[in-house]
């Protein structure tokens, strides 16, 4: 009887303590501390490209967008910009849509970058961070695949090879 | 597991050393004293090994296990500190590659191992987490059967366990009132006394031995603590970088605030501005040596509407604070601290056309480093283009200008400057005290003109909903190792065999102190003063003369 009870005491106690452990690793390797996450609702945002014209994430609603963080200084981000721009005109017409997030330079430099690549998707300028600290974004660059409902599919930190963004746009297709 | 009985009546449990009440010991030893420690009660853990379960806990129990996993976590975290840690490396490095090149192939070696992230690697939180888990073991473990035997205690002991108490003496004395005056001597230090068939059992200051496992609450309290900083929204620290004059978005806000930098005052200590009796000191380190304040003049905005990030806000002003060091903007349990600054940016550039020949200026061009605008006219068909801009500038691998950042650290520019009589334009290249002519020579030139600069602060942004738990948990550990430290537990044991007066003491620490005090109890008794039986042990062991304790 005594030994009954000592032995579900232990079990219990020790699974309290395996629960406690075990929350605080798993939320700490195996999710991100925000909304920031695969799975989410990707945060709306505006934001204004080149020619003036407003371009508001939550418009893209039924096409696949392929959200790319990038500076003009970034050398992984200067390689993988012909590959997105090259499966974009491929993949356009399959309704993904190429957002380029440029992290606060000066028009002049992007315009010019714009210009050298012959980039032809929109590219904004987060002239105050604001979208940046939204998506919390780190290293450069990094893209964010989002579904036709709004939902980040996946987060890429790093370059890209041109295989892997035909892939990526593959993968978001609506 | 049976239990067993003592010749006193008492059931003690398997794996008792000494009778709970009486203390006659269960099995006999050829030892001359008793082992105390937790008053020879059966650690469970070492009593039930049969199931899974049961080997976990023992496992845990073990305070030898404990020891190591401590002494494994400050060996690793020793090593954590040999090089730098992955977060403060450069950025636009990679980290595999940084080691090997830094530190050659114990750098190579650390970083496999994942050194280079150790303060938050799994099995880094692994050990941390199973010290915790031997922690609360351990206590548990202890403390129930500690409690246990020292409620279960009895007033009568058992004659050999007297014997084997490190304090003990026997008397000859026929004086009827002598208990009575004990008793009263003993009551007025604060003794606690029972009393049973002439058997004296005096106590005092038994809350001393709960200080270990009130301390270990504390630290499970704090742990808690430390675990919730992972709940999101429950702890935020971030930096905000901020120039004068911009409004910016306070990081870990959720785009709820926004924050203003007015100004950012650097001060030092200078002669003649300060009190004359610090003329001195201010000597000694030179005038204008030693930072007197870091001030950031701030405003704080709340952001009405919704929170479109990108959109421009609608900004609603909350409260102006001068931010200096320690002295943080608070509200809505965020608080923004002064950490760190950077002088004179760059935020403005002028540059004066001019004929190279003659020097005869044709107007003044002003960029703005942070968004210069792409085309400057002078009049009288003098007109200048910024072709390109290189804030942080550089010469790549290929030998192209290119920049490092976006920060104006090292602003170079391409202009491309029109004249009526260079219709096409010429091209130069302008760095800070370099021009370079690409094209061959020019007639004109970009001549330096001046420079605007602005302070930039940085603040942290903290909010931190754990503090009060670690504050608890600390103040709870603080007062268990207060209650385990000023307090002693002391017993005092008397017993009449056949006219004799047996007289012994234990204490869990500071036997000088219980001595002295069991001299003053027996003064003018005629009691024998107890014999350290640990003191003649250490000097026979010695070789000293002097006889052993009497036996």
């Amino acid at each position: 009887m005594m030994k009954k009870q000592r032995l579900v005491m232990r079990t219990v106690i020790l699974l309290l303590l395996l629960a406690a452990v075990g929350y605080t690793i798993y939320s700490n390797f195996f999710t991100e501390k925000t909304e920031i996450k695969v799975g989410a609702t990707a945060p709306d945002f505006v934001l204004t490209d080149l020619n003036g014209k407003k371009h508001r994430l939550s418009d893209y609603r039924g096409k696949g967008v392929f959200l790319n963080f990038w500076g003009t200084w970034c050398k992984p981000c200067e390689r993988e910009m012909p590959y997105i721009n090259r499966q974009y005109a491929v993949y356009k017409k399959q309704g993904v849509e190429v957002l380029a997030v440029n992290v606060g330079e000066p028009k002049l430099s992007v315009q010019k970058f714009v210009d050298r690549f012959g980039l032809t998707f929109p590219v904004v300028i987060d002239r105050e961070d604001q979208v940046m600290n939204a998506y919390e974004i780190d290293p450069l660059p990094t893209t964010f695949l989002i579904d036709k409902d709004g939902k980040i599919k996946q987060i890429i930190t790093g370059t890209m090879t041109e295989e892997m963004v035909k892939q990526y746009m593959e993968s978001i297709k609506p | 597991m049976e239990q067993v009985k003592c010749e006193c009546g008492h059931v003690n449990p398997y794996g008792t050393a000494f009778c709970e009440s009486c203390g006659k010991p269960i099995e006999e030893t050829t030892k001359p004293l008793l082992d105390m420690r937790y008053e020879g009660s059966a650690r469970r853990s070492q009593t039930y090994n049969k199931t899974i379960i049961d080997k976990i806990w023992n496992f845990f129990s073990s305070v030898k296990v404990g020891v190591w996993l401590i002494v494994i976590t400050l060996i690793a975290s020793a090593i954590g500190t040999i090089f730098p840690q992955q977060m403060y490396l450069p950025p636009n490095v990679t980290p595999a590659q940084y080691y090997e090149d830094q530190y050659g192939w114990a750098g190579k070696l650390y970083y496999e191992l994942g050194f280079n992230n150790l303060y938050g690697s799994w099995w880094y939180m692994l050990l941390l987490a199973s010290i915790g888990v031997s922690l609360v073991i351990c206590s548990l473990d202890r403390v129930i059967p500690l409690y246990r035997a020292l409620n279960n205690q009895g007033v009568a002991r058992h004659e050999t366990f007297l014997r084997r108490q490190r304090l003990f003496s026997i008397t000859n004395v026929n004086d009827e009132r002598l208990f009575e005056t004990l008793k009263e001597r003993l009551a007025k230090r604060r003794y606690h006394i029972r009393e049973e068939n002439g058997n004296i059992l005096a106590e005092k200051g038994r809350f001393s031995r709960w200080g270990p496992y009130v301390n270990h609450i504390g630290l499970i309290i704090f742990l808690i603590g430390a675990m919730l900083r992972f709940v999101p929204g429950m702890y935020v620290d971030k930096v905000l970088w901020i120039r004068e004059g911009e409004t910016k978005e306070i990081p870990g806000t959720n785009g709820k605030y926004f924050l203003k930098n007015e100004k950012f005052i650097f001060e030092t200590y200078e002669k003649g501005k300060e009190n004359e009796v610090f003329n001195a000191a201010i000597d000694r380190v030179g005038s204008g040596m030693v930072a007197k304040t870091y001030q950031t003049n701030a405003v704080l905005y709340k952001r009405v509407g919704p929170v479109i990030p990108g959109e421009e806000p609608k900004l609603q002003k909350v409260k102006e604070y001068k931010i200096r060091v320690n002295d943080p903007l608070k509200y809505d349990h965020y608080a923004l601290y002064q950490v760190d600054f950077k002088l004179n940016e760059l935020s403005k550039m002028s540059f004066q056309l001019i004929d190279k020949k003659t020097g005869t200026s044709f107007g003044t061009v002003t960029v703005d480093l942070r968004n210069p605008t792409p085309s400057y006219n002078l009049g009288k068909g003098y007109r200048v283009e910024l072709l390109s801009y290189f804030p942080d500038f550089y010469f790549d691998n290929d030998g192209n200008p290119a920049t490092k950042t976006k920060i104006p650290n090292n602003p170079a520019f391409v202009f491309k400057m029109y004249a009526p009589d260079k219709p096409k334009g010429e091209v130069s290249f302008v760095a800070i005290r370099q021009t370079i002519e690409p094209f061959g020579s020019n007639k004109y030139k970009m001549a330096f003109a001046g420079i605007e600069t602005r302070n930039v602060s940085a603040l942290t942004v903290r909010r931190d909903f754990t503090l009060w738990i670690l504050g608890v948990g600390g103040t709870i550990f603080m007062i268990g190792v207060i209650q385990g430290m000023y307090w002693n537990h002391r017993r005092i044991w008397l017993k009449r065999v056949n006219g004799e007066v047996w007289l012994a003491a234990h204490t869990n620490k500071n036997w000088f102190g219980l001595k002295n005090e069991i001299k003053s109890i027996i003064e003018g008794t005629g009691l024998t003063m107890p014999i350290d039986q640990v003191g003649m042990e250490k000097k026979a062991a010695q070789g000293g003369n002097e006889h052993g304790a009497t036996q």
